[in-house]
């Protein structure tokens, strides 16, 4: 399973994770977890998403949301799950 | 599985704290090189470089961007270059040549810096070798990207006082060559006492040859998340204090190791050492005297500095070896004056003089570094800082080292401006007693007797 980290950064607005689930859904990438927390007034989101079914790679991917963040408003960051698991797991 | 407080404290460190790896150094080996006929040596040289990192910037930047953390510098560093001209370069001028050749393959290739023009002459001086040294002034002012580094002593043979000398001389020649930019060139050029063969941070990073073909180092960074940590813990003890450096240094080490990793396998040359160096940049919130100050201290330099600072290094040390199984290089805090704000502000303040820096430089990694003096400082006078700095390392068994630029035409209360990573450093001022018929006397300074390990 290659799993990638996707976050979202911004101001609270109608159809963020509509339009995020739709892009993973069109390229077919399963979402394992969805959290979300509002920190200093902003909005914040987290998925895991495993990308293994996906024909486009973590560059493509990283590329692709952060076009639709742009659109929408919001900072979207991919990043592949290991940094998170180097820095927080031992 | 990964929470989102997990991710959301990374992603923090990067995006406010100023979390990066500091760079990735290909270290290649050019032993393979070495030929009696300069052009032939030469042409060597650029295809044994161009070919080995043809990939490395590329691959820096795939990584960077995979796994969302920046990696600032990607950078070469090759056998010194003493020894590898040695059987072609006759001359100074010859190896000039070499020093042309490395910028342009440096260049080629997109790193930002190419180490190891140097030589290792702690205990003594090849002819070769004092050819290239005395190449130094001309060809840090012919290239943009080379660096140049000469290892001056050891604990094991002593402090080689003819190459100190003959280093105050080519320091102040390296000024004058370099003086329309500030004598960008000494910025350039570090005298070492116990350098390390893999070291990846410039410009004291060259190649050693105890080392393979090739190989991958990376230097980590993040005073800006050290500071960060301990703000949330004001006013507590030591042991909390050291704690949390610690596990920031843990978590700080672990990403330069993920990175490292990857760099390795996909570049297909084999993983060397991470360096655990904490390294400041000019950038507001970057810096190594910031974490002094949280520490405690009004200002870096005040009273309390070289304890708080021996703490810092040590913790760092601590944290970081458990995160990676291979740590070398320099690895602890680094000082920079001119490349940290908080040490810019300090001299300033009038808080830092260099004699505290000389203190300082005896409890964490290198030493005297980018120090800016006044252009009229005496090549004695500079051979006596070195031989000091030098002294310190012998004695204790440590790396150390002097990157130190005379000014030419500044004086002090003058400020010299380096540009981008360099920074820009206040002049300070240098003790104006003599040191001539010290730094004259000819020949070495023994080695220590604790060095007689056998």
């Amino acid at each position: 399973m290659e799993k990638t980290i996707i976050t979202v950064v911004g101001k609270d607005t109608v159809g963020i994770i509509a339009k995020i689930c739709t892009y993973l859904s069109e390229n077919k990438m399963n979402i394992l977890d969805i959290s979300q927390t509002i920190v200093q007034g902003y909005f914040n989101m987290m998925m895991i998403v495993d990308t293994s079914a996906s024909s486009k790679n973590t560059s493509e991917i990283s590329d692709d949301l952060d076009g639709i963040g742009s659109e929408i408003g919001v900072t979207i960051r991919t990043q592949h799950e290991d940094i998170f698991n180097s820095m927080h797991r031992i | 599985m990964i929470n989102i407080y997990e991710v959301n404290e990374t992603n923090q460190m990067i995006d406010q704290d100023n979390l990066d790896v500091r760079t990735i150094t290909m270290g290649i080996s050019l032993l393979d090189c070495i030929s009696d006929d300069p052009d032939k040596l030469n042409r060597a040289i650029y295809e044994k470089i161009t070919n080995r990192a043809r990939d490395l910037v590329s691959v820096g930047e795939e990584i960077s961007k995979e796994y969302g953390i920046p990696i600032v510098n990607k950078r070469i560093s090759v056998t010194p270059i003493a020894l590898v001209g040695g059987s072609a370069c006759r001359s100074p001028e010859d190896f000039v040549s070499i020093a042309r050749t490395l910028d342009r393959a440096a260049g080629e290739v997109g790193v930002n810096f190419i180490g190891g023009y140097g030589a290792l002459v702690s205990k003594g001086m090849t002819p070769a070798e004092e050819n290239l040294i005395r190449s130094i002034p001309e060809a840090l002012s012919v290239t943009e990207l080379v660096c140049s580094s000469v290892n001056v002593g050891s604990t094991k043979t002593g402090l080689n006082m003819d190459a100190v000398r003959l280093m105050g001389s080519i320091i102040r020649e390296t000024a004058e060559a370099t003086k329309s930019r500030d004598s960008l060139g000494c910025a350039k050029l570090v005298v070492f006492c116990n350098a390390p063969d893999d070291n990846p941070f410039m410009a004291g990073a060259f190649h050693g040859v105890t080392e393979a073909d090739a190989v991958i180092h990376v230097g980590v960074s993040g005073p800006g998340v050290v500071k960060r940590a301990l703000e949330s813990v004001r006013g507590q003890g030591f042991e909390i204090l050291c704690e949390t450096i610690k596990k920031t240094a843990f978590k700080i080490t672990r990403v330069g190791q993920l990175v490292a990793r990857e760099a390795s396998r996909r570049l297909d040359v084999p993983f060397g050492i991470i360096d655990l160096s904490l390294a400041p940049t000019p950038a507001v919130g970057d810096s190594v005297a910031g974490i002094l100050e949280e520490i405690g201290l009004e200002r870096a330099g005040a009273p309390g500095t070289t304890a708080a600072l021996a703490l810092l290094n040590d913790q760092v040390k601590k944290g970081g070896v458990m995160a990676s199984s291979y740590v070398g290089g320099l690895s602890g805090a680094f000082i920079p004056v001119s490349e940290d704000q908080g040490m810019i502000e300090a001299v300033q303040d009038g808080a830092l003089t260099v004699e505290k820096l000389e203190a300082m430089t005896c409890v964490c990694s290198v030493g005297l570094d980018m120090i800016a003096v006044p252009g009229d400082t005496k090549a004695s006078t500079i051979a006596g800082i070195l031989a000091d700095e030098a002294a310190i390392g012998m004695i204790n068994q440590k790396t150390t080292a002097v990157r130190i630029i005379p000014v030419i035409g500044k004086g002090v209360g003058e400020t010299a401006e380096f540009g981008g990573l360099l920074g820009r450093a206040p002049i300070m001022p240098v003790n104006g007693f003599g040191c001539e018929r010290f730094v004259n006397r000819d020949g070495r300074i023994p080695a220590p007797i604790h060095s007689f390990k056998n």
